[in-house]
């Protein structure tokens, strides 16, 4: 149980012709939420597919809870939730999340729980595709929680959510960690930041700091995470000058 | 299992579409009752109709295959399914089985019409009739799996209707039979699936008797669905860049 959930050493990925990830390097413990941030653009979705094993890399090492990424045996252990909605409009969502279920082979039982946990009771028979647009999020992150895996990829769950919601998606994601599920959350609101156990900030496609919030507050002297982000930017900035 | 769960799916998402299903199941059969009004006699109708019998489900298959899988391919549904426990023939013959079925469907009506109301008159049995059109659709089905990998966009996927299908319409022995044409043309006809449906589908008109030449052909459509299928399998890719 002391291995990494995720080890990624000299990670390279290039997509179009350049370079999307460059030398991407850290390890993120098992239990905790771990927040990716970064400008959009930076390279946080495509860290994530590397680590999902769906996207193609030049090079580099990502090794996902003991496994090469990518291993069959992983597909029954990762929930993936890309940042546009990736599933059927034309379903209800009782409908959609059987059919996932279905695939991962686990039970109606499984459905309703995932129902519950995303707060989707209400419109569990409605048609995905005439949900607004916070609720069709959280139908995509339903289908990631099935079958209760042990590591959670969730790019921008929060977007399109209300504060209210969003609140509540995070208490969600803390029950999670406390039950031993480790999850890896992308976001480009720094508030967020802040409710995270550590941080990795991506900056055009490198890794410029990873740390808890209060330590990367403290070495940087900033106020908030948000300041603390832009001196670390703009330290870098400097150095290449 | 997988497939049948695929299967189940499909099937929903098309009884959320009732208008889809409903134009399935018309269209053949109103092309055909039209054909048999523009020839305006019941033994041209004869000639010709048990080859477009096979020729209109092929078409319409073909390209409600190409464009549902096309969908699943740019909604990111393929994506989240690859990082699933899923086989990639295990979805490939989910999808054929529920086209299939409805295939059937269509089949089943169209020649129910055009063998009461239209007086269309075959020496052969009825069910080698309903065999080959079935596995003609079929074919249409796994064709239009195959090359919906290599549209990028609906518009495309439309296009391939023209490259995929008109060709083997023209050169299918319906227009000019095969043994009249150049050396050419007859051998491009010679490796095209749809020839060997329609030379069995005109046997079948002409004659009772089930001879190896019939059997052949029907063999000859059977493995080319299969070959379309296995080929639409290898096409998904679990890691794209």
């Amino acid at each position: 149980m002391d291995e990494p959930a995720i080890e990624v050493t000299g990670l390279r990925v290039r997509r179009g012709g350049h370079e999307v990830l460059r030398d991407i390097g850290f390890t993120v413990r098992r239990g905790t939420v771990t927040g990716l941030l970064g400008p959009n653009g930076c390279g946080k979705s495509t860290l994530m597919r590397s680590i999902v094993g769906v996207q193609v890399v030049e090079g580099g090492r990502v090794t996902v809870l003991g496994r090469a990424a990518g291993s069959p045996d992983l597909r029954r252990r990762i929930g993936y939730a890309t940042q546009d909605p990736a599933i059927y409009a034309d379903l209800t969502v009782t409908e959609a999340l059987r059919y996932f279920a279905a695939v991962l082979g686990t039970g109606p039982s499984d459905v309703d729980r995932v129902i519950a946990q995303a707060g989707l009771t209400e419109s569990a028979r409605t048609l995905i595709g005439r949900l607004s647009g916070g609720q069709r999020g959280r139908a995509n992150l339903a289908v990631a929680l099935l079958g209760t895996p042990e590591l959670l990829v969730l790019d921008e769950p929060t977007v399109g959510s209300d504060p209210e919601l969003r609140d509540e998606l995070w208490q969600l994601f803390h029950a999670l960690a406390a039950a031993g599920t480790t999850l890896l959350i992308s976001s480009h609101v720094m508030d967020e930041a802040a409710r995270c156990d550590d941080l990795l900030l991506l900056h055009q496609g490198k890794l410029l700091a990873r740390g808890a919030p209060a330590e990367l507050r403290a070495r940087t002297g900033a106020a908030d995470l948000e300041q603390a982000f832009l001196r670390l930017i703009k330290g870098r900035e400097g150095v290449r000058r | 299992m997988n497939a049948l769960a695929t299967t189940r799916r499909i099937l929903t998402q098309l009884r959320h579409d009732p208008r889809t299903v409903a134009l399935l199941v018309a269209v053949p059969s109103v092309l055909m009752i039209l054909l048999r009004y523009v020839l305006n006699s019941e033994q041209r109708f004869s000639a010709v109709a048990p080859a477009l019998l096979g020729i209109f489900p092929f078409t319409i298959m073909f390209l409600l295959t190409s464009v549902t899988t096309l969908r699943e391919r740019t909604t990111g549904t393929l994506e989240r399914l690859m990082t699933l426990p899923i086989g990639k023939l295990d979805l490939i013959l989910g999808y054929a089985l529920a086209f299939g079925l409805l295939a059937v469907l269509q089949v089943a009506v169209a020649a129910g019409i055009a063998l009461t109301w239209l007086g269309l008159d075959i020496a052969g049995p009825v069910w080698a009739l309903l065999l080959i059109v079935v596995l003609d659709a079929l074919l249409g089905t796994a064709l239009g799996l195959f090359v919906s990998a290599f549209a990028r966009t609906e518009f495309q996927a439309i296009q391939f209707l023209p490259v995929f299908v008109l060709p083997q319409f023209l050169l299918c022995g319906l227009f000019v039979p095969r043994g009249d044409m150049g050396w050419v043309l007859s051998a491009l006809s010679d490796v095209l699936p749809l020839s060997y449906a329609v030379d069995a589908l005109t046997q079948v008109t002409r004659s009772a008797e089930i001879d190896g030449t019939l059997l052949r052909n029907i063999g000859i459509i059977a493995g080319c669905a299969v070959l379309a299928l296995l080929l639409g399998a290898a096409t998904l890719r679990r890691r794209t860049p």
